[in-house]
């Protein structure tokens, strides 16, 4: 790398220094007074809900905001200020000395440029080398970052990359020119949690390389335990603690933070007892209230709260929170079990309220504009059976592509499927007439993964719940909206308003409202918390938890995000490349996985727990979801499978290679723990027999053995 | 809207909100809160009442004609003065602002009503049913509106004028009717038309209730410049003599009559282009109101 002119940096100097940060827009404060320091290989996690100013503040420090943002403070970089700087001096430094790693890979990357072509400029815009060296040194970083044949993917554009392999390219590019500082910007937000697993491997390996500070920026605190030497908490545009991440992730000294640890759903906890939300939303930055921007919010709050924001208190060694309570502040205590933890019945309910046989949803690949002839058939859900019974939540879980959302689609269209059955509430899809139709939607009510898209922008929140009333014959809706804005727990005020004026959280509440206008029963949820913050989605998985067992209804509930399925569902189907590749209780599931997939998905998301994420062992994937138009022969998974890979011997991978595996039940408690849960019921059918046995958990693996990964 | 009996309870008891707040009545109290909507409702009554009224506090009616004044300006004895035959300008002037009303507001109307129901049915319904309105728009589209209204312009005589209204209208839809078939097609996927697909709801009551709705900004705008579009085509086509024909007057004709004296005769020509900037003005206004009061995201008064 090419050294400063002056000095170079001393080991313990830090190398990004950013001091009194302000950031306004207009009237809106955006960012108040953030200030940190990263040394040499050192990580900083910055972590913050939606509209915390975590983005805008690093948007900052890179000089990369509009002009219209007013921004003073100082930001250092090897002492050099660079606020106020001209954008010479900055583009001299950018991409060099500090380069960025966007949320977005595909806007990140120009899509009419091959990637090596990019990554050469990248290189060649700071260094004076031939285009031939540039080129030699972007294939080298393409193999870095762990791209396969990085000589010829260097030749492809960025639309013939996945989400992933686009992220691992950024990343090359940002590391081209051996830079001090990385700033990442919610870098695996937009990917799987296996992609994401692998990417944040390959963000070790290139601060490895590069000794860079690296600055991550996350909304996700299971990220930045493993991640992150130091950690800043973010609230209202200003930092409410910093320290190392042990400090603040086990002595928490911030009301906020504590609140945002104990809202965050864990993989490795059963699910049994309530989430403790935080009450409210964030205050809107253009509306702060007078004191601590959290007062509002907060339990511990005392009328010293409302009168000065306070400021940074150092309530140990290195680690700061701004509370002026922070004495009494600690971490979560084990909540006891509230009204929402309903003790699980491991018995098994009978009366099934939906039955997916073999359900089969192939797409046609159409080419030609004229004469349109098939190509190809996408097998978006390829035989899936399950089914869900009266009062349980099925969690249906999975990548993106797995075909889950096919699934439910086809589900709640309520017609034939290609092939296939499907029995809604004991009525057979295939023999619905329009009545018949008509009826069943009564019962089935849907809740959909954004909850803005969902509401008609164009109608009051009263006129949206008393839809499905009117819909099906309710004369006066008027009583009955009221009572489902208490429900939910919104103010009968609410009525009157539009979607929009309303937080994330409470339209979200809006849409279990209107789909529990009816009394269905049963709820298909389609990642309903996904697109809410992590103090806003304990309070709706909350309700919807407690809604259940009030209510007697029965969920499915799809999701990506594993930690809330475990949280919320009784039982769980896994789902890859349209199969199911492992389906049961949730306990039996998550405590031990029996299908390599299970396992790698499992080891794959991060714990909010600094000392646990250090010391677990990831099973890493390799590559990417092979295309549902060309699934692998045999076993779906096999091409991605470590234990195809490396435990079988020739004759059992040849039998993964031909012979394709249907969900089985698992012979018996393998012992250990978490593997007793038989009820004894009675009454699958053999091909999604999921229960046969007594013991309810299912695998699709000719070689599947349970094994702990949590 | 009649109260059942248990709303009617809870109204004595004294709930917070007394009537379920429906769309109908936000977009109602939004638009009269406004004070463009106000402004524009009630310049547009103005008109309608000096339309329809003023003939009765006018001493002369449009048929009569004074042959003791040909071409004079505004006196004692004629408001607006008088045209070369001899007609009061102010009689002459709300008759012919009676027609180009009724026909303007209806002609828009009835065009954007028809853009909406054909555009909203084939890009919900697809198919067949799209590929037959679709050339039904197209065949429309490429016939040549104004010689077909010029040809048929002897049957507007006397008393046909809602033949006229249709005739206007009929080639006015086509353009709006292709936007909102597009952007129909991309409602269809948005998640609310989902849901209401997947709780039940009928395909017609959704087009209704959440795809016209949604569409409204441009279905408002598009009834706005419609009505001055057919009052405008109206007169260019009673200038050419094809529209309203004598001895009935309409905006066109007085127009094109006023617009050869007005050089030397300002009066027959200023006060009919007047009140018919008056006219669109008032209507752009409504429409604006409107379309606020429509969309909840416009800034608004709480």
């Amino acid at each position: 790398m090419t050294p400063e002119p002056a000095t170079p940096p001393l080991p313990t100097a830090p190398v990004l220094q950013v001091r009194d940060l302000d950031v306004r827009f207009g009237d809106v404060h955006a960012v108040r007074g953030v200030g940190y320091e990263v040394r040499r290989g050192e990580v900083l996690g910055i972590v913050g809900e939606s509209g915390s100013g975590k983005s805008v503040s690093s948007a900052a420090v890179m000089g990369l905001l509009p002009r219209g943002a007013r921004v003073t403070g100082s930001v250092r970089l090897h002492g050099r200020e660079l606020i106020g700087a001209r954008d010479r001096e900055l583009d001299a430094l950018r991409g060099r000395t500090m380069s960025m790693v966007f949320q977005d890979p595909m806007s990140a990357l120009t899509p009419v440029y091959r990637v090596g072509d990019q990554i050469a400029e990248a290189v060649r815009v700071h260094q004076r080398v031939t285009k031939e060296q540039a080129l030699v040194r972007a294939v080298a970083l393409l193999d870095l970052v762990g791209i396969p044949h990085p000589a010829q993917r260097a030749l492809a554009f960025p639309h013939e990359f996945s989400g992933g392999m686009r992220q691992r390219v950024v990343i090359a590019m940002a590391i081209a020119n051996d830079p001090d500082v990385i700033i990442c910007d919610e870098p695996t937000t937009a990917l799987d949690v296996t992609v994401q697993a692998q990417i944040l491997e390959v963000l070790k390996t290139a601060q490895r390389e590069t000794g860079a500070a690296i600055v991550m920026i996350t909304h996700d605190l299971g990220v930045v335990a493993g991640f992150a030497d130091r950690v800043m908490v973010m609230y209202a545009g200003r930092p409410v603690e910093v320290g190392g991440v042990d400090d603040v992730y086990y002595r928490p000294r911030m009301p906020y933070t504590v609140g945002l640890l104990g809202a965050v759903p864990r993989i490795d906890r059963d699910g049994r007892r309530p989430l403790t939300p935080i009450e409210g939303s964030p205050p809107a930055p253009a509306a702060l209230p007078p004191g601590c921007s959290f007062a509002p919010r907060c339990a511990l709050r005392a009328p010293a709260c409302d009168e000065a924001e306070p400021p940074l208190f150092d309530v140990g060694p290195g680690h700061r929170a701004a509370c002026l309570r922070w004495e009494e502040t600690g971490p979560p205590s084990a909540a006891a079990p509230g009204v929402a933890g309903v003790p699980a019945t491991r018995v098994r309910p009978e009366e099934p309220v939906l039955r997916v046989e073999g359900l089969v949803k192939h797409y046609p690949l159409l080419k030609g504009t004229l004469f349109r002839r098939r190509i190809g058939t996408v097998q978006a859900v390829a035989g899936v059976s399950f089914d869900l019974r009266r009062g349980e939540t099925l969690g249906l879980v999975g990548e993106s592509g797995c075909g889950k959302t096919t699934t439910l689609m086809e589900i709640l269209e309520l017609a034939a499927p290609q092939q296939g059955r499907i029995v809604v509430l004991g009525r057979d899809t295939a023999g619905l007439g329009a009545a018949g139709r008509k009826a069943v939607r009564r019962d089935m009510q849907v809740v959909f993964q954004d909850p803005l898209a969902s509401l008609d922008p164009r109608m009051t929140v009263h006129d949206i719940i008393a839809e499905p009333l009117r819909t099906h014959g309710a004369g006066h809706p008027a009583r009955r909206v009221r009572e489902l804005l208490d429900l939910v727990g919104l103010a009968p005020a609410h009525a009157e308003r539009h979607p929009q004026d309303f937080s994330g959280g409470q339209r979200q509440r809006i849409g279990i409202a209107r789909a529990l206008a009816l009394e269905p029963r049963l709820l298909v949820l389609d990642e309903p918390v996904s697109a809410l913050d992590v103090s806003v989605r304990a309070g709706v998985i909350n309700l919807l938890a407690e809604l259940k067992s009030r209510l007697g209804l029965s969920y499915l509930f799809v999701a990506h995000d594993l930690a809330v399925v475990r949280h919320i569902a009784d039982r769980v189907a896994v789902m890859y490349l349209g199969r199911i590749a492992e389906i049961g209780a949730v306990d039996a599931v998550y405590d031990a996985p029996a299908h390599p997939y299970t396992r790698a998905l499992l080891s794959a998301i991060p714990l909010p727990d600094p000392a646990r994420e250090r010391t677990r062992a990831r099973i890493l994937l390799e590559g990417d979801l092979p295309s549902p138009a060309h699934p692998p022969s045999g076993c779906r998974f096999r091409t991605r499978c470590p234990k195809f890979r490396s435990e079988l011997t020739d004759d059992e991978r040849a039998r993964c290679v031909g012979d394709e595996p249907v969900v089985r039940p698992l012979a018996g408690p393998a012992g250990g723990r978490g593997a007793n849960h038989g009820g004894d019921d009675h009454g699958g059918d053999d091909h999604g027999g999921d229960d046969h046995g007594g013991h309810d958990h299912g695998v699709a693996c000719h070689h599947a053995r349970r094994l702990d990964v949590l | 809207m009649t109260l059942s009996e248990e709303q009617f309870a809870e109204d004595l008891t004294g709930g917070p909100e007394r009537r379920p707040p429906s769309r109908s009545r936000v977009v109602a109290r939004r638009f009269l809160a406004a004070p463009r909507g106000r402004a524009g409702l009630t310049l547009l009554g103005l008109l309608f009442l000096l339309a329809f009224a003023g003939p009765l506090v006018s001493p002369w009616s449009y048929t009569d004609r004074d042959f003791t004044a040909f071409l004079q300006p505004p006196s004692a004895a004629h408001w607006l003065g008088t045209l070369q035959t001899g007609a009061d300008v102010f009689a002459v002037t709300l008759r012919g602002m009676q027609k180009s009303l009724v026909v303007g507001l209806l002609a828009a109307l009835v065009s954007t009503a028809l853009a909406a129901l054909v555009g909203a049915f084939a890009g919900y319904f697809l198919g067949w049913t799209d590929r037959t309105l679709t050339w039904l728009t197209d065949l429309l589209l490429v016939l040549p509106a104004f010689l077909v209204l010029a040809v048929m312009s002897p049957l507007f005589g006397s008393g046909a004028w809602v033949l006229f209204v249709v005739m206007l209208a009929l080639f006015l839809w086509m353009v709006t009717s292709k936007i909102v078939r597009g952007m129909t097609v991309s409602l269809k996927r948005r998640e609310f038309v989902q849901a209401a697909r997947f709780m039940g709801v009928p395909p017609v009551t959704i087009i209704f209730r959440h795809v016209l709705p949604n569409l409204s900004s441009l279905l408002i705008v598009d009834a706005t410049l419609n009505v001055s579009a057919a009052i405008l085509t109206e007169t260019s086509l009673s200038y050419f003599g094809f529209g309203i024909q004598p001895p009935d007057v309409s905006f066109g004709t007085l127009i094109a009559g006023g617009a050869r004296t007005a050089v030397y005769a300002p009066w027959t020509f200023w006060f009919v282009a007047g009140l018919l900037v008056v006219t669109v003005l008032a209507v752009n206004l409504v429409g604006d109101a409107l379309r606020d009061a429509f969309d909840p995201s416009a800034t608004r008064t709480r």
